[in-house]
């Protein structure tokens, strides 16, 4: 196993909030409002990140967009190399037909992840647009996908690890970089 | 990951794995049950055989539909139009298959062990889908899937398996698995249908279904084999339904909470009556529709990921 330590806090809490306040007016900015936009967060980070968002649209503009949670275990393409242990369930409570969705997760890496999210979706209907919010991109993309919204880029090596820390799975909101440091001699 | 390779029996797996199955095969309640599109791609490029060498209906397409619903590729082959017929040993028949690359065997046959032997002619993953009067694996966690979703746990329940005990890969599976999982067992049989051994897993038994039908809170009705019936192991019919049946006099005397089961076909008006296998209690379809969930919940945790 590969193990790491932590380089450096690169985002803490006022820095994370103004970032999800200013994706939420970019938001509301590109849709001209909020009637026809809905959340999806990928989870887990991006659940609790999309109710982030959702709760600073509701305080600019007095409603609260609807929230759905995607799973996207059973459209990864490595589902031979390995399967996550937990898979908590998708629940999509709203019709997506011709509604602007914006799906979020907390870090923008390979691009794996979106293209396994955006087939998922699909499976649940025709979306007039899916547009994507991250907290961090931390570039090296394998596929072209790109974010609409973004809260910090941080160009990273691949020999680091950047983890998005959010309430309630952790205990502070704040992104830290860490990294991979060689252990000579142990066997993985 | 589950902690065994093949789904042969029940009593090899743990409460980890049984518990990972039923949770796999809730998450996929969505997808099959409300969503427009009901398939995922998860084990796309892959490929299963079911080599049914017995007759079977309900498990062959609850399998195949499971396997449709995770976008495997799937061939069926029955013991009248495969070369078993023809003279062709079951390791020959094994090999052929698995010489087209195949990555799951998922077998029915009607001689106990036959799973076993088949793990060792190939390298795919094999499911057990009934063997004999040995296992019947799925079938059980499709009845741990229904009963939980009634209770919203195991442990603690009283489950009360009721019919030909002796010769049933059903009773041979549930038990353990129901036992494994912290529920309280009571096998309920005429003595010629008892499974024999007293300490059997740890389960009660009994000839007596009156004595424990208003202490479960799940009576599990299995089907009387009727082809088994003449070897005289019951006196007739009538007598049965009237001594084992589950009536609706029987029905009222449940917990408010109870719930029936049964694995189908039924016979109706024998081990169960015609009003009572449409009653509120009865949970006979879902468990149908647990079988796809869970079959697709076993064939995802043994076909994904080998590191």
């Amino acid at each position: 196993m590969d193990s790491y330590k932590l380089k450096a806090t690169i985002m803490d809490e006022a820095a994370m909030k103004r970032a999800v306040t200013r994706i939420a007016h970019e938001i509301l900015e590109r849709n001209e409002g909020s009637s026809n936009i809905a959340l999806v967060g990928i989870v887990t980070r991006g659940v609790h990140l999309a109710r982030m968002i959702a709760d600073e649209i509701e305080k600019i503009e007095g409603s609260k967009p609807p929230i759905g949670t995607l799973d996207i275990s059973f459209y990864r393409d490595d589902v031979m190399r390995h399967i996550a242990p937990v898979i908590h369930a998708t629940n999509i409570p709203f019709d997506i037909d011709r509604i602007d969705i914006v799906l979020v997760d907390d870090v923008l890496y390979t691009g794996r992840t979106i293209r396994a999210a955006l087939d998922a979706l699909m499976d649940y209907g025709r979306p007039k647009t899916v547009q994507l919010a991250v907290m961090v991109d931390r570039g090296h993309r394998e596929l072209p996908i790109r974010a609409d919204y973004v809260g910090k880029n941080v160009p990273s090596s691949r020999e680091e690890d950047v983890r998005v820390r959010i309430v309630p799975i952790d205990d502070c909101n704040i992104v830290e970089i860490w990294e991979k440091t060689t252990t000579e001699g142990s066997e993985a | 990951m589950l902690s065994v390779k093949h789904l042969i029996d029940t009593y090899s797996l743990t409460a980890d794995d049984i518990t990972q199955i039923l949770d796999t095969a809730k998450s996929f309640d969505p997808i099959v049950n409300a969503r427009t599109i009901k398939k995922v791609p998860a084990l796309r490029g892959r490929t299963i055989v079911n080599l049914f060498l017995e007759p079977s209906t309900r498990t062959l397409k609850s399998f195949e539909l499971a396997e449709k619903r995770l976008s495997a590729d799937s061939i069926s082959m029955g013991g009248s139009t495969s070369s078993v017929v023809k003279g062709e040993s079951l390791a020959d028949t094994i090999q052929t298959i698995d010489a087209m690359n195949v990555d799951m065997f998922v077998v029915r046959a009607r001689l106990a062990g036959t799973p076993q032997v088949i793990t060792q002619n190939t390298d795919a993953i094999v499911i057990n889908g009934g063997d004999g009067k040995h296992q019947h694996p799925t079938q059980a966690m499709l009845d741990l899937y229904t009963i939980r979703e009634h209770f919203g746990h195991l442990d603690g329940l009283k489950v009360a398996i009721v019919g030909d005990l002796a010769h049933s890969r059903v009773c041979g599976s549930l038990a353990p698995a129901l036992k494994t999982m912290g529920a309280d067992v009571t096998l309920v049989a005429p003595p010629t249908f008892q499974v024999g051994d007293p300490t059997w897993f740890g389960c009660n038994q009994t000839n007596h279904l009156d004595d424990v039908i208003e202490d479960m809170d799940v009576v599990y009705m299995l089907r009387v084999q009727l082809e088994r019936m003449e070897g005289a192991a019951i006196p007739s019919r009538r007598e049965y339904n009237r001594l084992y049946g589950l009536s609706l006099e029987r029905e009222a005397r449940m917990k408010p909470n109870a719930i029936i089961c049964h694995p189908g076909p039924m016979n109706r008006g024998m081990e169960i009556d015609a009003e009572v296998a449409d009653c509120a209690r009865s949970r006979i379809l879902d468990q149908v529709n647990a079988g796809v969930l869970t079959r697709m919940a076993e064939m995802y945790l043994l076909l994904g990921g080998e590191e």
